[in-house]
């Protein structure tokens, strides 16, 4: 059972720190939820799991089969299992979205063997059928240009389905939820639950709760200034609820000053 | 993309651009340079009436007496004394595919033509070197009464029809490079499509240059009759040499009242190529024509498809795709002259510039006072794949009459940071991510084209990838 450890992650983005030691372990089968306000650092944490060039780690480690991760690139650690939904997915225009989900999962089997010859047209066409139908998605959705003139909810939902067809071992979701209505959140928490098991490592990034609702974490951290301040289970989200996070920030940044 | 059946294909054809040639075994090769005696020589072997040596020799005198065009690519590096002007492999051409010669067939085996051949063509007109060497059509197109032959067959069997129509289109004096055609044509195709008929399948040309310093100068002469319909695909191919060849078509097309037709053409000459055509199409009242313009090839090409809209109602349109890698200037770009009440065209540009190359849009959009009611729309997206490379625009618009509705827009893109990184976050290696932006760039112009083609054509887009990432 592989874990993704991050130990003491600091991040800058043109000289300014923005992640400040960030501290997290987490197992494959176990689904933690990141929460705090805007500002605090989230969404620079999924970017530099992932790799993003425009985030430089100026300390710290983040551990993955055996190796620090940040040393790999992000086509590399896609291929070790991780994956990014991403809050605002890139338009490709003129690449379908089943073209686009071939050719990934074809980069993945050679990768790991250069002679492979790619996976078998009918198998994908059943691969990428069956995805859909867990995702409720209209089969025609494989022919459009990936993202392009997407909906918001269209757009979430496409992030799932590559989930689900490249079967990531640690998946983070970066603010899946926002701008998506209760019906288009509820379709892709489904998705996601229907994704879980003991293989499946997930992180979701969120600042409100409500996806929780759905989702169920196994565990909550809220971060504030680029630190993870507070650990707990799902009632710690139910807390930020009802309580919003004044309290965390008069706890936090009275100790600070 | 990346399926199994076109990576084996792309791995057996590793060895590419193309760059095999067969040892040399021509019949005549006129001596290199050009003249009066080269361009006699040329009509007296072909056995032409003496209108055409006529024509000929009149083409000459105004290509020695014009300039070289002072606009558009860097023309310099081109010596037109140390050119063939013509040579002719084979004494008869083949009718049928066993009486190609062995060498011949090789290269053709190297480009997969028979397997195309032996698919859905209506007819294949493979050019090696100046001349027509194959040519097939299908029973039912000749039932139909559909000509489809080599130029020079054209000119012997149809005298009159040839006649009629043949420098119609594009005169001598219309610029340097259409006169220099002129006076040493060879090779190319006469097409004719009666009244009422519809042409199912694709006709085809492959063209193909094997001699050293050879120059090549097909000519296409294509009528559609009134109500006739047919779709011309003409790819290129050719072997990589040092020392600088030349192609310099011309290619004419009449369009006739209510007719269509789609003239489509995939350029991919080596990188040593100067290729400077002319095409243009006469469209006659309710007529359309499209021109299909993929250039991949060439050290510099200078092409600019063109539709006069001469009858009312009359539709052009313009779908151009221009690749240029280190070295490569594509010129090109495309002209619609407005002469007629009612008509409407549509420009469509896609460039792609990488390691240096350069592309430039170079376009005209012509509207005469008295075309009232015209539409036209014009598009160019030029897409820069890294700092060195060039990409402009020259668009060139006149309008001299007011009830007109003209759309123009422009716009230049770098492949983005955030592009690349959602894509190598699914597992893409940065060049499988490029690759991917530029096929999903030209796929609005791609699936214009005939199936096979478009795998071609993407197999193609791939090798000029390949190695595109430091």
């Amino acid at each position: 059972m592989a874990a993704l450890e991050i130990k003491n992650l600091h991040v800058s983005i043109e000289g300014k720190e923005i992640l400040k030691g960030v501290n997290l372990t987490i197992n494959q089968g176990e689904v933690h939820a990141i929460m705090g306000p805007n500002g605090t650092g989230k969404s620079t944490l999924a970017y530099t799991l992932m790799g993003h060039p425009s985030y430089q780690v100026t300390q710290g480690e983040v551990w993955y089969k055996g190796q620090n991760i940040l040393e790999l690139e992000p086509d590399e650690r896609s291929r070790l299992g991780i994956f990014l939904a991403f809050q605002y997915p890139v338009a490709i225009p003129g690449v379908t979205v089943a073209n686009f989900l071939r050719t990934a999962l074809n980069a993945r089997r050679r990768a790991e063997n250069p002679e492979d010859k790619g996976i078998p047209i009918l198998e994908f066409r059943k691969l990428i059928r069956s995805k859909m139908e867990l995702l409720k998605m209209d089969p025609e959705f494989a022919g459009r240009y990936l993202n392009d003139g997407f909906s918001g909810g269209e757009k979430k939902r496409a992030e799932i389905l590559q989930m689900a067809v490249l079967q990531p071992e640690i998946a983070i979701l970066d603010e899946t939820d926002s701008g998506l209505d209760i019906d288009a959140l509820r379709i892709v928490s489904e998705g996601v639950n229907a994704l879980r098991g003991p293989n499946l490592g997930v992180l979701v990034i969120t600042h409100y709760q409500r996806i929780l609702n759905y989702i169920q974490p196994d565990f909550v951290h809220i971060m504030l200034d680029g630190r993870i301040v507070e650990s707990g289970g799902a009632d710690l989200a139910l807390h930020l609820e009802e309580h919003g996070y004044e309290w965390v920030r008069e706890k936090y940044e009275v100790v600070e000053s | 993309m990346n399926k199994p059946a076109e990576r084996e294909i792309l791995e057996s054809i590793s060895d590419y651009k193309y760059g095999f040639s067969d040892p040399e075994t021509y019949v005549y090769k006129a001596p290199k340079g050009l003249s009066q005696e080269v361009v006699r020589q040329i009509s007296a072997m072909k056995g032409e009436p003496e209108w055409m040596l006529e024509f000929r020799l009149r083409a000459l005198e105004h290509f020695l007496r014009r300039p070289m065009p002072a606009w558009g690519a860097d023309l310099s590096g081109l010596n037109l004394d140390e050119i063939y002007y013509y040579v002719k492999p084979t004494e008869a051409e083949g009718r049928s595919w066993n009486d190609v010669p062995e060498t011949i067939k090789n290269t053709f085996d190297r480009l997969g033509i028979p397997k195309a051949e032996q698919k859905f063509l209506a007819g294949v007109g493979a050019q090696y070197e100046s001349e027509m060497v194959y040519h097939s059509i299908q029973e039912h197109l000749e039932k139909q009464g559909v000509i489809f032959l080599s130029i020079e067959d054209g000119l012997r069997k149809h005298p009159d029809l040839f006649r009629e129509y043949f420098g119609t289109v594009i005169p001598i004096e219309d610029n340097k490079f259409a006169a220099l055609n002129s006076a040493v044509w060879s090779g190319g195709s006469f097409v004719y499509v009666p009244k009422g008929v519809k042409v199912d399948l694709p006709l085809q040309a492959y063209f193909r240059l094997n001699v050293a310093n050879i120059g090549q100068f097909e000519r296409s002469l294509i009528i559609a009759d009134e109500g006739a319909q047919v779709h011309y695909v003409e790819g290129c191919t050719a072997p990589q040499y040092t020392t600088d060849s030349f192609h310099s078509g011309v290619i004419e097309i009449i369009v006739k009242k209510g007719a269509r037709v789609r003239y489509t053409t995939i350029q991919n000459w080596s990188n040593n190529v100067y290729n400077l055509v002319t095409q243009r199409a006469m469209v006659h009242e309710e007529g359309t024509m499209e021109w299909v313009d993929a250039n991949l090839g060439s050290k510099i090409t200078m092409k600019y498809p063109s539709c006069y809209l001469v009858g009312k109602g009359a539709r052009g349109e313009i779908l151009s795709i221009a690749f240029a890698g280190a070295g490569q200037h594509q010129d090109a770009g495309g002209k619609v002259i407005h002469f007629a009440p009612g008509t409407s065209s549509k420009i469509t540009s896609k460039s792609i510039s990488k390691s240096g190359g350069r592309t430039s849009y170079r376009g005209l959009l012509k509207v005469h006072k008295g075309a009232t009611d015209v539409r036209s729309n014009v598009v160019c997206d030029a897409l820069l794949l890294d700092p060195q490379s060039r990409s402009d625009t020259y668009p060139y618009i006149e309008i001299d009459e007011e009830d007109v509705t003209i759309g123009h827009e422009a716009s230049v893109s770098k492949i983005g940071e955030e592009q690349l990184f959602y894509l190598t976050s699914r597992g893409l290696s940065e060049e499988e991510a490029i690759t991917m932006v530029v096929s999903g760039f030209i796929e609005p112009l791609v699936k214009e084209l005939p199936m096979e083609y478009a795998v071609e054509m993407n197999r193609l887009i791939q090798l000029q990838m390949e190695g595109s990432i430091g």
